[in-house]
């Protein structure tokens, strides 16, 4: 399996992801903490160029204990990629579809990723 | 000619009109029920309808404010030719019987003897026997428009004033007339007083916001009532109507139109507020029957909702699955008035909602529209106990009653 050297890892801020073409692949490479994920740059939904989108963090809905809205908020701990054609975002930890999240609706293709001596590879 | 000529029996009925009785008139219902056998399936019909402005007079005599049952009573007593005190029902009522020529909707004039009980238990039990349905929910018709009453004091007071009569005259006269008591649904507190002190009259069944109403069903007022009544076990409904002064519909030149789209668009949007401000998801197991719309809409809907989630899911964060999974599990539809006349489009709605669990039967009797048990019952493409489970296992388990055949 071809291994690419994506860069060192301090290119890849935290929260961040750079874009690369390797081998006729298009791949988002993501950061989040000590951790990164390698998604291809292809949306399930459309095609669209889905690692060219934005990073948001998850909106949640606050409920009082009365069950009513108390507005929204962004939950820190869950982190989206969101397609720049439509919008459908991705948890970029599981590359899964973020919305319905108890239905599997549709996932990114991934490739497994590696660290070493301060740099990021993946394998595809 | 030969020997065998026949002479005719003259029908006893020439001309149905609005003084031919419901048994008349429905006889080819009796005789389809008997053919089919229905006396052995348990038939309930969530969707009737009574005309509560006949007995007006009586129904206002349960107005709680002392000030308004006197001006109201007084009008009754002395306005000749005036419409029923404190209503506001909509103009499209004047052409619900397509100028006469459905005579059943105009009114049912027939003669009832004096007996022990009210004439609407009479006319309803003649529909129930012609029908063979075990039992029958009654809904108003007029009061159906009380969500567009300018005064919300009024719909307070005349909501109240029904459920009371209804549950003191009507009901318990007898245990196969159902309820689904009225919420003055603009005035959530009155909405809640109404569920304190009616889940447990005689026949009610489950609540009904009547849905022709400009309220958004998601506001935080009403998050109380939802827990109320998901309390209680029973349902909440939506009852659809029109209101052919809403600036689209008031476009439409015909009743047929107008009524067309006006009785699936003020379901269409509140299924739509329902689903994508998470209410399944906040009351898991508050059951939703959406009545009167017909059918074609929740395909629709589901189509609809479906694909804009997936671009817009950030605006609909209380969802866990996709808005059509909520519409097939937690919400429960009426069949009538059933669209026919696509196989193809029917069989796919069948699929889509889940009738085999989800879909109840109602006949919506007397009115224009009215669908007999055969209409689910002549689907071919349905196995017995699908058909069973519509005409009525499905609302025995949704509203949490006894099976009971009543014409056995």
């Amino acid at each position: 399996m071809p291994t690419i050297r994506v860069s060192q890892v301090s290119e890849i801020e935290d929260g961040g992801k750079i874009v690369i073409e390797a081998d006729g692949e298009q791949i988002g490479i993501f950061r989040i903490g000590d951790d990164f994920y390698a998604w291809k740059n292809r949306c399930p939904h459309q095609g669209g160029p889905i690692c060219q989108g934005r990073i948001f963090n998850k909106v949640i809905e606050v409920l009082d204990a009365d069950l009513k809205s108390r507005g929204r908020d962004y939950d820190e701990e869950s982190t989206h990629i969101v397609c720049p054609w439509h919008g459908l975002e991705f948890d970029i930890r599981t590359g899964q579809f973020a919305g319905a999240s108890d239905v599997k609706i549709m996932a990114l293709d991934g490739y497994p990723t590696q660290v070493q001596d301060g740099d990021v590879y993946v394998i595809i | 000619m030969d020997a065998n000529i026949i002479s005719p029996k003259v029908m006893p009925v020439q001309e149905m009109d609005v003084y031919t009785d419901t048994r008349d008139y429905l006889a080819p219902a009796r005789e389809d029920a008997r053919k089919m056998g229905f006396a052995d399936w348990f038939i309930c019909d969530i969707d009737a309808h009574h005309l509560e402005t006949v007995h007006w007079h009586e129904v206002i005599e349960h107005i709680e404010d002392p000030v308004v049952r006197h001006q109201a009573m007084t009008y009754q007593k002395e306005r000749f030719g005036a419409p029923p005190y404190g209503l506001n029902g909509d103009l499209g009522l004047r052409y619900q019987d397509v100028g006469g020529r459905i005579p059943h909707q105009s009114g049912q004039r027939e003669k009832v003897e004096e007996g022990d009980v009210h004439r609407d238990v009479v006319l309803t039990r003649r529909a129930m026997e012609a029908m063979c349905i075990d039992k029958m929910v009654v809904f108003p018709t007029p009061m159906l428009f009380l969500g567009m009453h300018p005064q919300v004091e009024m719909e307070v007071l005349l909501t109240r004033a029904y459920n009371r009569w209804l549950t003191e005259r009507v009901t318990p006269g007898d245990d196969g007339i159902g309820a689904l008591a009225l919420l003055p649904f603009n005035s959530p507190e009155d909405a809640c007083r109404t569920v304190e002190d009616f889940a447990d009259k005689p026949g009610v069944i489950g609540f009904t916001v009547t849905s022709t109403r400009y309220k958004p069903v998601h506001a935080n007022e009403y998050m109380r009532l939802y827990r109320m009544i998901e309390e209680t076990g029973k349902p909440i409904a939506f009852h659809a109507g029109y209101h052919w002064q809403d600036p689209s519909l008031a476009t439409c030149n015909s009743f047929l139109g107008m009524h067309a789209l006006g009785f699936a668009w003020c379901n269409i949007v509140h299924m739509t507020n329902w689903i994508l401000n998470g209410i399944p998801e906040r009351f898991p197991n508050l059951k939703s029957v959406w009545i009167e719309s017909g059918l074609a809409w929740v395909p629709f809907v589901m189509q609809r909702l479906d694909d804009q989630y997936l671009m817009r899911m950030s605006e609909a964060p209380l969802l866990k699955q996709m808005p059509s999974d909520y519409m097939r599990q937690n919400c429960w539809y009426t069949c009538q008035p059933m669209e026919k006349s696509s196989e193809v489009g029917l069989k796919a709605t069948f699929e889509m909602i889940n009738a085999k669990t989800q879909l109840l039967y109602a006949s919506d009797w007397p009115h224009f529209d009215f669908d007999a048990p055969r209409v689910i019952a002549e689907i071919d493409w349905l196995d017995e106990e699908a058909k069973r489970n519509i005409l009525g296992m499905n609302s025995a388990r949704c509203f949490g009653f006894e099976p009971k055949l009543k014409w056995k």
